[in-house]
Order: structure tokens, then C-alpha cells, then sequence
């Protein structure tokens, strides 16, 4: 059953009418007591403008709503249409294993890499198992093990992002939280391989650049990048969270913002309505977006690599 | 009696003009009065309770430098590229920011010696819009690590930041991997890069550069912290740990060398750098 967001209530509404009529005619044999067909086309084909008007314009905070749906493919949806033979590798070899932050040896389309990626949960069990993606210092210092891996047996690395942010707890804070994504971002700024990043859902402050500083960076069409929370700014800037809508507006967050800005290189379209409405269309397109990318990257030395992806961040700025 | 009764008991010169602001401060650690030129004198350090006060930038590298530095000018960086407004537009913000402060943006950088040892010394300034990470602080940054380079010295840099500059959005957070570029190039020319954390540096700052010290150093008491303490609360309802993301409560789970007392920093970093000269630096 598809979850709707508020702003989609017109469609929502439009849907149980279609469904309703639907159930009226369903006679006891189960055929249609009358022919609706027209009808019905009618009213589907309405919903479906309906949709896709919604969805060429919407704001910096819908698209955070969009960007957060419960229904959004998760790191384990493309692990299972994009990839193939993911195998995991755990731990850190300090302290623990993070269920927050996932990667491992996966291949695409032929092309043997290694994937990274948060993963959030889509159920109540497995979001607390995952900690609703928000990867702890030994989730960011399994990330730094498997980058440096990758580094040394050639292999290109392939990162998906989706958190609200680094986990901001006791123990995280007592294991060095700030150093283990710092030496996040650092071990990706270092690769001697090619990496791609992708923005897929939430894109959440230093947990999500601590796995982007790429010198490819992806982002899904209505996927959000930003500092900070807008109800985390909205609370410090407006002293209220309720002004989260202004605050997403304001900060610039949304991928086509983030595009003109010259933070991310490009925007991978997304089905009608949203990942969530199609998710294997939707990780169809990433699949094809991140295999060009490392086709074009195959062919660049790793000089060239580095020094490219140290650029894109000094030249922020000036 | 008070020690502040005391004191201004045995200076009948001073006693009416007690309430004078810029004679008397209150000292934030132990809520006692300090006549202001012994709390100068003492390096803005709380001579009852050793509390270390926020310092701005000029003073701090007045403390830290032998005489002769020079000051790096400000980068050139775009304004308020976002045409930010909350409750106010960050035109306006930064504008009574500058009003009150000798310099344009948090972050200033001093090239000279400390203590005879070569070295370029970069500070933030809390005072500053909460000494926040925008593209003026993250280019600071840069230049002065870029002088270190150029001098083949090491470079210290003075952390202190509630984090990134949310009025800068996005740009804000794109200056932890752009100064971790540069952190990466002085390690590259076998440079020294050494941390000094004060009160308080937390979020996208500590996430970056403030971490990345071959040698991490602490004043007493400062806060050191990713996520704030509010946002910890929130997040797991629980009582927060005595002396929690204080600097020696880092030092006590390995993520600081060492918590170095404000009158002798000046000996210690010069000693690191002697101890880190190497091969490479001059
Ligand atoms: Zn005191």
C-alpha cells in the first residue's frame, strides 16, 4: 500500500474515488456489473497529470518529504536490482560493526567495484537495527577500511548516501565521531581509484560527505544535500522547527539548486511521482548513470583523478 | 566577605567605579569579579578558578607569536551567494558581525615564528558569528596552509566554531573536504599540522580540519564535540556523562594528545615544532 504525502492529498483523494468505483461495480462474480472502462481511463489519466504537474514543481520541502519517504528504494533495493554478488564486509577492526553504514565487494553490470552506502530500514525492526541509517565512528572507520581496500586492488568505488546525519549520541561522541568522519572524507579525497557519489535520498551533513567527497558527485532528481537539517536550521535560525519549510528554501537544498551551485555534477532522473512510485525504473536509471560515469572515469590516470576531485572542493568558494 | 569585596575594599581608588565593565568581568567559570588587567595579565585566564576565556584572533596570536608576524589579508570570497534571509538577511548579520570586530570574517591568519620556530598560525574567532565554517573561513583556511607550503613551515591552527555557516547552506559544508585538501598537501611535503581545540569547536569544524592534527592539543575545559549537547539530549533522553565533550574528557578516550594550560602553550607548540622539523621543513 503506497504511502501518501500530504501535499499529495488531491491524488490521494482522486485514488480511493477510482478505487471505490472499482469496488461499487465489482458484481458477485467478480466481472463488472456495467462497463466503466471509459470512465475510469478518464479518471486515471486525470490522477496522472495530476502527479506529474505536482511533481514538476515541487518545493525545496516537499522534496525533503519525498526524499524521506518510508517507500524510497534503500541501500538493500539496489543491492538487489543494480548489483550483482554483493558480498559484506564487516567491522571496523577496532570496536564493532555498524549496521548503519553497509559496503562491500558488489559488481555492476560486469564491472567488479566496491559499494558503500547507509542504509535507513523500511520496517520498524530493521530501522532500529540500521539506526535509521545514522552510521556511529565505527561505521565511518569501516567505510575508511573498505575505501582503502578498494584503493589498493584497483577497484572503483561506488557510494550511495541517504542519512539525516552521523549518529549524535554518548557513545559515538566518546569514540570520536568528528575524527572518524574526517578521516572519512580525507580517505576519499585520497583514492587512487575512481569514485562515485550518489546522493539517493537524504543527504545529510558531515555522515553524508564523509562518504561524497568524490570527483563525481550524483544526485537523484528529488534527493536533498544540505548543512544541516531545514528543521534543525529552522530551529536555530527561526527558533522554531515549524519554519522547516523556509529553512529547506532558504539553504538551497534541493538537487537542481545544488546542480547551478556546482556541487553536483548531475541530477539522475527519477520515475513520475517519485523512486518510491517506480523503484525499479528509478534504480534502473542510477545503474545506468553510475556505469557511465566509471566508463568515463576507466579511462582517466589516477593522478588526473586525484587532482581533480582535490579541485572541485578548492574551488568552492572563489 | 567576598574576594571581590575584598579586593575593591583594599583599592579605595577603584571602589566607585565597581560597576564599571571595563575595570571589573565576571569570570564565566566561577561567577567571581577579576579586576580586567590581572584577567589580561593572566592571558584572559581566570586567576581563582582557571577558567580560560574566549579570546579573538589578534590577541590570541599576539599570545602564540614572537613579534614581527604578519597578517595574511582576507580572501576574496562571493557574499552571501545564497541571498540568505531568516529573521534577518546574512547581509545584515554579517555586516554587525564586522561592526564589532577588527576583522572581516572568523578565520585570521599570521605568518612569523613562535617562539623562534617558523610557523603560520591560523585562529577563529567564536566572536564572529560563532566562529561558523563559511567560505570565507574555509579559504582562510586554504591560504594559510598554502603559506605554510610556501615557507615550507608548519602550520597551527586555533579551532573555535559552533560549525558550519548555515547561511551559507551547502557551500558551508563543501569547505570541510576543501580544507581537508590542503591538510592532505602539508602531510604530503612532510609539513607539520598541529590543532590547537578552544572553547568551543563543534559540528562540521571538528568533522574536518579540527581533526585531522598530527598533533591534537586542548585547552582545559573547552567543549570539543561533534553533534551539540541540546541535539544529544533530543535524540537518546538521557542524562549527559559529568564533564562530557570537555577537553578532558577527550584526552581521557584517546581523541587529544594533550590539555595544555593557556600560560604554556606558547613552550609546547614551539617544542612540537622543534620535535617535527624533519627532513622537508626549513
Ligand atoms: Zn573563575
Amino acid at each position: 500500500m503506497l504511502t501518501f504525502l500530504d501535499f499529495e492529498k488531491p491524488v490521494a483523494q482522486l485514488q480511493a474515488q477510482i478505487a471505490e468505483l472499482r469496488a461499487a461495480n465489482l458484481g458477485a462474480d467478480g466481472g463488472d456489473q456495467i462497463d466503466m472502462g471509459d470512465e475510469l481511463a478518464k479518471l486515471e489519466a486525470k490522477s496522472a497529470d495530476m502527479l506529474k504537474g505536482l511533481y514538476a514543481s515541487l518545493s525545496p520541502w516537499q522534496k525533503t518529504q519525498v526524499a524521506r519517504h518510508p517507500q524510497r528504494p534503500h541501500f538493500r533495493d539496489y543491492v538487489e536490482h543494480a548489483f550483482t554478488d554483493f558480498m559484506p564486509l564487516g567491522g571496523d577492526r577496532y570496536f564493532g560493526e555498524d549496521h548503519a553504514i553497509i559496503g562491500g565487494f558488489a559488481t555492476l553490470r560486469g564491472r567488479q567495484v566496491m559499494l558503500i552506502g547507509h542504509e535507513k530500514g523500511h520496517d520498524t525492526q530493521s530501522r532500529i537495527k540500521h539506526n535509521f541509517g545514522m552510521g556511529k565512528p565505527e561505521g565511518y572507520r569501516k567505510a575508511i577500511r573498505l575505501m582503502d581496500l578498494a584503493g589498493r586492488f584497483g577497484l572503483p568505488v561506488v557510494t550511495l548516501v541517504d542519512t539525516s546525519g552521523a549518529f549524535p549520541g554518548i557513545e559515538a561522541e566518546e569514540r570520536g565521531q568528528a575524527e572518524a568522519i574526517a578521516r572519512s572524507t580525507e580517505a576519499c579525497l585520497a583514492l587512487p581509484v575512481p569514485m562515485v557519489a550518489t546522493i539517493v535520498g537524504e543527504g545529510g551533513s558531515g555522515g553524508a560527505v564523509a562518504l561524497a567527497s568524490a570527483e563525481r558527485v550524483l544526485m537523484f532528481e528529488h534527493a536533498i544535500y544540505s548543512v544541516i537539517s531545514p528543521e534543525g536550521c529552522a530551529s536555530i535560525l527561526w527558533r522554531t522547527a515549524e519554519k522547516a519549510a523556509d529553512a529547506a528554501e532558504a539553504m538551497k537544498v534541493t538537487a537542481q539548486d545544488l546542480k547551478e551551485l556546482g556541487v553536483i555534477d548531475r541530477i539522475v532522473p527519477e520515475p513520475v511521482g517519485g523512486a518510491h512510485r517506480d523503484p525499479k525504473a528509478a534504480i534502473r536509471n542510477l545503474a545506468d548513470t553510475i556505469d557511465d560515469e566509471l566508463t568515463t572515469l576507466a579511462r582517466q590516470d589516477v593522478t588526473y583523478l586525484q587532482e581533480r576531485r582535490a579541485d572541485r572542493f578548492l574551488a568552492i568558494g572563489t | 566577605m567576598s574576594w571581590f569585596n575584598r579586593v575593591r575594599n583594599s583599592l579605595p581608588f577603584v571602589a566607585k567605579r565597581s560597576t564599571d565593565e571595563t575595570l571589573w568581568i565576571k569570570c564565566k567559570g566561577c561567577g567571581e569579579m577579576i579586576f580586567a588587567s590581572d584577567y589580561a595579565d593572566n592571558l584572559y585566564v581566570c586567576p581563582r578558578c582557571e577558567h580560560h576565556g574566549r579570546i579573538g584572533a589578534d590577541t590570541r596570536i599576539a599570545m602564540l607569536m614572537d613579534e614581527g608576524f604578519t597578517l595574511l589579508p582576507q580572501p576574496e570570497v562571493k557574499e552571501d551567494p545564497l541571498k540568505f534571509r531568516d529573521s534577518k538577511r546574512y547581509t545584515d548579520r554579517l555586516r554587525a558581525a564586522r561592526a564589532s570586530n577588527p576583522h572581516r570574517d572568523a578565520f585570521t591568519v599570521a605568518s612569523g615564528a613562535i617562539d623562534g620556530q617558523p610557523a603560520v598560525v591560523g585562529v577563529q574567532d567564536f566572536h564572529f558569528m560563532g566562529g561558523s565554517m563559511g567560505m570565507a573561513v574555509g579559504q582562510a583556511f586554504c591560504d594559510g596552509a598554502a603559506e605554510a607550503l610556501r615557507r615550507k613551515c608548519g602550520y597551527v591552527v586555533v579551532t573555535a566554531a559552533g560549525g558550519a555557516r548555515m547561511q551559507e547552506g551547502i557551500l558551508s559544508l563543501m569547505q570541510m573536504p576543501k580544507a581537508t585538501v590542503m591538510v592532505r598537501k602539508l602531510r604530503a611535503a612532510g609539513l607539520p599540522y598541529i590543532v590547537l581545540l578552544t572553547d568551543p569547536t563543534t559540528g562540521g569544524v571538528t568533522a574536518s580540519y579540527a581533526m585531522l592534527g598530527d598533533v591534537q592539543i586542548a585547552e582545559p575545559g573547552a567543549l570539543i564535540g561533534f553533534a551539540g549537547q541540546r541535539v544529544i539530549q533530543e535524540t537518546i533522553r538521557e542524562q549527559l556523562p559529568e564533564g562530557f565533550q570537555r577537553a578532558e574528557y577527550l584526552h581521557e578516550h584517546g581523541m587529544v594528545d594533550r590539555v595544555v594550560h593557556r600560560h604554556d602553550l606558547k613552550g609546547e607548540l614551539a617544542t612540537m615544532l622543534r620535535y617535527m622539523r624533519g627532513s622537508k621543513a626549513a
